[in-house]
């Protein structure tokens, strides 16, 4: 019986979709059998920063209608084999599907895959309510920016009322450059002091994301980008390795805080 | 009659007058010489409006009762009520009694877009993150971070006090008081980790930010936290 873990933001753009697609191939470097489940229906593009767009027949409305079986709306990865993508509907929108449904879906996909990494729209409205449904563990994004720490709050504090849900843990991604050279980590701090929650990793802000999204190929493809190695050890984290936070600079001090916020012994 | 103890006694204070009423009779005969005294005793009265305070003993007064009364004496006299005063309670009374002085403590985060409402006093163990809002008729006190809204006194209560391990709130209300945090706050960096409490400051009727410390000062009922 596999895993879901539902990525949610609240706020929009902040990079659910690119971390979702990122830990999926992360975990099936790892070897383990992944599906991706695009909820974003009306504005999918789980599809394009995997580079499968021109694979889509059906999709995840067409499943939970019952126009498809669910096996011919997955769609194969080019690179690895043990990773598949349920795409979501372009031109419906939310109301499309129900949680029941798409509870029903995630249950059948956990059956066959060892994690199922689900994209949820943002906002808290049905969209959420349907990728959490079949959920069992959250991963909450957000950017060093105060508006989505807001946001991001607002949905742990609906993730936590949740009793499906473990408690979520914390990605912050777009981290600047300049942020660490100051050696200014109060942002993280203050972040963390206020969300309260488990922090799996930091994401730095890289030109390379952008151009690797283009290419429809994840980061964390590519070895050399830090964040692709940000990726890499969130992803071994999720596998429950403890991996202390990477050296973003050469700064000490910085090490050590972040591995007593990451709770390492 | 006439030779009876009266139903109704007035007394004379230097702050007013004192109406004693008989808690034994019936409330009808008890109205009916309320009416008759206040009709007798006729005082030719210059000034202001005396304020009068009613004793009704062991006599339950229901709402309507007490509006009778009110409306019997400002119609009759120069005079208004300005309190009542009996030894007993209803049922509903005291519970809202009991529960205005009842500290109820949680273990929680409340989060943006969360409220938290009690009655009474509440004892949070948790921060109250921004865009979170803490209500209580009573005192509020935060064991982290109130970053949010807190609301004391919600019931106009101005003894109502908000104390916080970490004081950097979004706004403060006590009462009808309202304030906000400062728009360019220049925080945290004064590494004043004291634990911080607000009280309405009665002279200016502003909310006002101290020591904990100064708490055991001016405010008695605190101690009935200990
Ligand atoms: N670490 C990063 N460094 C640089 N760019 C990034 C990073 N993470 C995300 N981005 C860029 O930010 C943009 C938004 O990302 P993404 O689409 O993943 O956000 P989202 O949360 O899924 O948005 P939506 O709410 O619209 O679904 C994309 O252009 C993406 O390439
Ligand atoms: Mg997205």
């Amino acid at each position: 019986m596999g895993e879901a873990i539902v990525i949610t933001s609240g706020k929009g753009g902040v990079g659910k979709t690119t971390t979702s697609a990122n830990i999926g191939t992360v975990l099936a470097l790892q070897g383990k059998k992944v599906c991706l489940v695009d909820t974003d229906i009306g504005l999918r593009n789980l599809d394009v920063v995997m580079g499968l767009e021109n694979r889509i027949i059906y999709d995840l409305v067409d499943v939970a209608d019952g126009r498809c079986k669910l096996n011919q709306a997955l769609i194969k990865d080019k690179r690895f084999d043990c990773l598949t993508l349920l795409p979501a509907a372009q031109t419906r929108d939310k109301s499309a599907i129900t949680p029941e449904q798409m509870k029903k879906i995630i249950d059948d996909l956990k059956r066959e895959y060892d994690y199922i990494i689900i994209d949820c729209p943002a906002g808290i409205e049905q969209g959420y309510k349907n990728a959490v449904a079949g959920a069992d563990k959250a991963i909450v994004v957000t950017t060093p920016e105060i508006s989505s720490v807001r946001d991001a709050d607002r949905i742990i504090g609906l993730l936590e009322q949740d009793e499906n849900l473990s408690s979520p843990r914390l990605i912050i991604n777009r981290i600047r450059n300049h942020m660490m050279k100051n050696g200014d980590m109060l942002e993280i701090d203050e972040i963390m002091n206020v969300l309260a929650i488990d922090l799996l990793g930091i994401v730095m802000d890289d030109e390379a994301v952008i151009s690797a999204t283009n290419k429809g190929e994840p980061i964390a493809l590519n070895p050399s980008s830090k964040a692709s190695i940000a990726y890499r050890n969130i992803g071994r984290r999720i596998l429950g390795e403890s991996v202390p936070l990477m050296a973003l600079d050469d700064k000490p001090g910085f090490f050590q805080r972040v591995k007593k916020l990451l709770g390492m012994r | 009659m006439s030779n009876m103890q009266p139903l109704v006694t007035i007394r004379g204070r230097k702050d007013g007058l004192v109406l004693s009423l008989n808690d034994k009779c019936s409330y009808d005969s008890l109205i009916l010489e309320l009416k008759e005294k206040l009709l007798v005793d006729t005082r030719d009265h210059e000034g202001p409006l005396i304020p009068v305070r009613v004793e009704a003993g062991f006599r339950y007064l229901t709402k309507e009762q007490k509006d009778e009364i009110t409306d019997i004496i400002r119609s009759k006299k120069k005079l208004y009520v300005d309190e009542f005063n009996s030894h007993v309670l209803s049922k509903e009374e005291c519970e809202n009694l009991l529960k205005q002085t009842q500290l109820t403590s949680k273990t929680t985060i409340v989060r943006s877009g969360q409220v938290l409402e009690i009655e009474g006093d509440l004892l949070l163990i948790g921060d109250v993150n921004p865009g979170a809002r803490v209500i209580a008729t009573g005192s509020i006190y935060v064991m982290g971070s109130l970053r949010g809204i807190a609301h004391a006194g919600k019931n106009g209560n101005h003894d109502a006090v908000i104390a916080a391990s970490l004081m950097k709130p979004t706004q403060l209300r006590i009462g009808e008081v309202i304030s906000r945090s400062p728009d360019n706050s220049n925080d945290s960096k004064n590494g004043q980790n004291t634990m911080e409490c607000a009280f309405v400051d009665p002279t200016v009727k502003q909310i006002a930010i101290d020591r904990i410390q100064s708490l055991f000062k001016r405010n008695k009922q605190l101690a009935r936290l200990t």
